[in-house]
């Protein structure tokens, strides 16, 4: 006999047309979609569309720091430019490209990919579900992100101050977004957070109800799929973290045009208290853009290793911790707003404790593929390129950790060059390993090895070069988030701008592979990576039939994902 | 599709996690008052406390007792954009005894030709002296109204807390800054 597993599409290939497959026409297929594959493919268009816009504008800044001096932000913005002489609007321009390239990349390309995009199409899959527990609000989070995106890009073109846009930064700290930024822009950039807010919201209350409720018998918490356990995780930080980001936002919204002062100290309110709030948001936002990552290059290395992960347990309850503690450390964003030398001693220990849990999980990775009989296809070695980078990163982050020493190089490039690490490489690469390592279950055609190859080489040596060397710009004082600097640091911003061009190039294989997958990538078989992909989206065919799992699958007592392979090996 | 009915223990998941994201949004609103509480009650950031005139008699006994040491208390006077007023302290620093009442006067003209309110916010540094920082009685209490051109000599009387001389924190502190900011009144206040 087969795996318990290819008994569940035994049907799907002799009457999948009849009954599974099933779709409705264009229009309702994909605007009005209830199935969980569809929401998630437009999530992944549509997180790849925002990528797109917010790399680009990542492009403007490198351009414009190459050098010092001012040399493009008098003609980028709005579209036609605003002139020579016109330099605070210009300035005002750099605000605005920093604050979307900020909130573009974090609620509209890293949360959609990984949570929307990623989340609904195999946390459904993965735990033998027919779909999520509520398709209508499925669709409907899917829908007010993309209203939050244009409500976003609405705010670039409105007056916002000395300009148009909305100039405060991705934390919107008052009273810069308050008092000091009139004009609609700010309203409609806020109320961007308050749409795609929501959207996660009900995005994560299914996946917490689809996780609880809808497992295939047999499938308890501790079989589940690890990629199941982050995304279980990250829905409890977006359920617990981002009500708090909209009462501060809230708050915003009427101290700028309702007369409140909860954050004017003129009519007894504090500055602080926002950051306070935003960063109780905040924080446990960075671990929402890592903790689904984890669980892919958990999933991948796995695979690619021909053994279960090692520790399950471990790294399940690591991703527990790292939630649980991701919301007891915000302060540490705040160490030069005046804090005691008691409170910044408690928030760095309680930071460094993080190291711990992320530790746990490093070794597992490696413990994973130690002895194991490792295949370097694409999703692996971005897992690799993954695990390495997000490794400076923490180390880097374990340093910033240190109320002391962020005193030092708060707000430089250092911090840049950190939560790019994690973030930029980081969860980047998590998402272009999750990529490669589903495109041809999602599409059913197989990409190019070569070019994903490509694609890594080109981006890992492109991203190293834009920001290993912001380090050292930190380190020699400069301030992120000005658009011009001191002759001393043309040196380096030279180098990481060249580095954006590799970047930039290498993505070009990114997309000449989807254009050859579809023209000329092979069919792909329901379990292309062969015996070391052992989760439940391999017992179907892809791309999977339109209503999955005709027969119900059931996990039995020996089956289990983790601790050992299934009894035998039976690749279809 | 048995699979696909709607059965209790979802709909029962899903209002959990509903009623757990609505009590974070209340706690992100409740942060508002329970931030103020938390500062007068710690004396974080540099929150200074009020006292009445019977925790001055005793801290003033306390104070005679370990020996009365003394402390230096600058005094900082900050107009911010928009009130058009001149502010400042008569007295730049003065030397006062821990535990001693003491007055400080700070003087506020309305250079503007109208009547102007102007509320004051203050603080102390070192933040650590937020907590021994007790005003009995302040100006910064209430709103100040000028009449144009007016001329007033606001009185501010403080004590530094006799407890201060226990606390670690506070071993290398030899001068206290106590700092105000007058705004102009915000009528629609909350």
């Amino acid at each position: 006999m087969a795996t318990t597993a290819d008994a569940f599409q035994a049907h799907t290939e002799d009457h999948a047309h009849d009954h599974a497959d099933h779709k409705p026409g264009f229009f309702a297929r994909w605007f009005m979609s209830t199935n969980h594959k569809d929401i998630g493919t437009l999530y992944l268009i549509f997180a790849i569309f925002a990528g797109i816009v917010g790399g680009a504008i990542s492009g403007i800044m490198r351009a414009e720091l190459a050098e010092p001096g001012i040399q493009y932000l008098q003609s980028v913005y709005p579209l036609i430019g605003v002139g020579p002489g016109a330099i605070d609007e210009a300035l005002h321009h750099w605000n605005v490209l920093i604050t979307a390239h900020g909130l573009i990349m974090v609620f509209f390309m890293v949360m959609p990919a990984m949570i929307g995009g990623f989340g609904n199409w195999f946390v459904p899959l993965m735990i033998g579900a027919p779909d999520m527990a509520f398709p209508r609000m499925n669709n409907v989070s899917f829908w007010l992100t993309v209203a939050g995106f244009c409500s976003l890009m609405f705010s670039m073109f409105v007056p916002g101050g000395v300009g148009m846009g909305a100039g405060t930064g991705w934390t919107v700290y008052a009273p810069l977004s308050t008092s000091g930024s009139s004009g609609p822009a700010v309203d409609f950039a806020i109320f961007s957070l308050h749409l795609a807010g929501a959207g996660s919201i009900l995005g994560a209350t299914n996946f917490i109800t689809t996780i609880f409720n809808m497992r295939a018998p047999g499938m308890t918490l501790h079989k589940m799929p690890l990629f199941v356990w982050s995304v279980l995780v990250t829905a409890f930080l977006l359920l617990l973290a981002l009500p708090v980001l909209a009462a501060a936002i809230t708050m915003l919204l009427t101290d700028r045009n309702f007369g409140t002062t909860f954050f004017d100290p003129a009519g007894g309110g504090d500055p602080v208290l926002y950051q306070h709030l935003f960063w109780f948001f905040g924080h446990p936002e960075v671990y929402i853009m890592i903790l689904p990552g984890f669980g892919m290059i958990s999933q991948i290395v796995a695979t690619f290793s021909r053994k279960p992960v090692f520790g399950y347990l471990g790294m399940a309850y690591a991703m527990v911790a790292i939630g649980v503690v991701g919301f007891i450390v915000w302060a540490h964003h705040m160490y030069t707003t005046g804090l005691s030398v008691n409170t910044k001693m408690y928030f760095t220990a309680a930071t460094m404790i993080i190291a711990v849990p992320t530790g746990v999980k490093i070794f597992s990775w490696i413990a994973t593929m130690w002895g194991g009989s490792i295949e370097f296809k694409s999703p692996l070695v971005w897992a690799l390129g993954f695990i390495f980078l997000f490794t400076v990163g923490g180390v880097t982050g374990v340093y910033l950790a240190n109320g002391g020493v962020d005193d030092v190089v708060h707000d430089t490039y250092f911090v840049v060059a950190h939560f790019h690490y994690v973030l930029s490489m980081g969860a980047v690469f998590s998402m272009f390993a999750g990529f490669y390592y589903w495109f041809p279950k999602m599409s059913g055609r197989m990409h190019s090895e070569l070019l994903a190859h490509l694609h890594f080489w080109g981006f890992f040596i492109g991203v190293n070069i834009i920001f290993f060397p912001q380090h050292f710009l930190g380190w020699q004082g400069m301030p992120r988030r000005y658009p011009d600097y001191a002759e001393a640091y043309a040196y380096w911003n030279e180098i990481s701008s060249f580095g954006y061009h590799i970047m930039a190039g290498s993505m070009l294989f990114f997309f000449a592979n989807l254009v050859y997958a579809f023209v000329a990538g092979k069919k792909a078989a329901a379990n292309y990576w062969g015996e070391g992909a052992t989760t439940l989206e391999w017992t179907l065919p892809s791309p999977p039939p339109y209503h999955q799992f005709e027969t119900l699958p059931v996990i039995e007592e020996h089956h289990d994902y983790h601790n050992h392979l299934p009894r035998e090996q039976e690749p279809a | 599709m048995a699979a696909l009915s709607l059965s209790d223990s979802r709909h029962r998941t899903a209002i959990l996690a509903f009623l757990g994201a609505a009590a974070m949004l209340g706690v992100g609103f409740a942060a508002v008052p329970l931030y103020r509480l938390f500062c007068q009650v710690t004396g974080f950031a540099g929150t200074t406390q009020r006292a009445t005139e019977s925790d001055a008699a005793i801290a003033e006994r306390i104070g005679r007792s370990a020996g009365a040491p003394t402390i230096s208390v600058r005094f900082d006077a900050t107009v911010a954009p928009g009130l058009p007023w001149d502010f400042k302290p008569e007295q730049v620093t003065e030397t006062s005894a821990i535990g001693q009442r003491d007055m400080a006067i700070f003087v506020a003209r309305n250079n503007s030709d109208q009547p102007v309110t102007g509320t004051a916010t203050f603080n102390v540094e070192p933040e650590q002296a937020g907590a021994y920082f007790n005003k009995i009685q302040c100006f910064c209490f209430t709103e100040q109204t000028l009449k144009p051109g007016q001329e007033v000599r606001m009185p501010v009387l403080y004590y530094v807390d006799p407890k201060a001389l226990d606390d670690a924190d506070m071993k290398d502190v030899e001068q206290i800054t106590l700092s105000y900011t007058f705004h102009k009144a915000i009528d629609s206040g909350q």
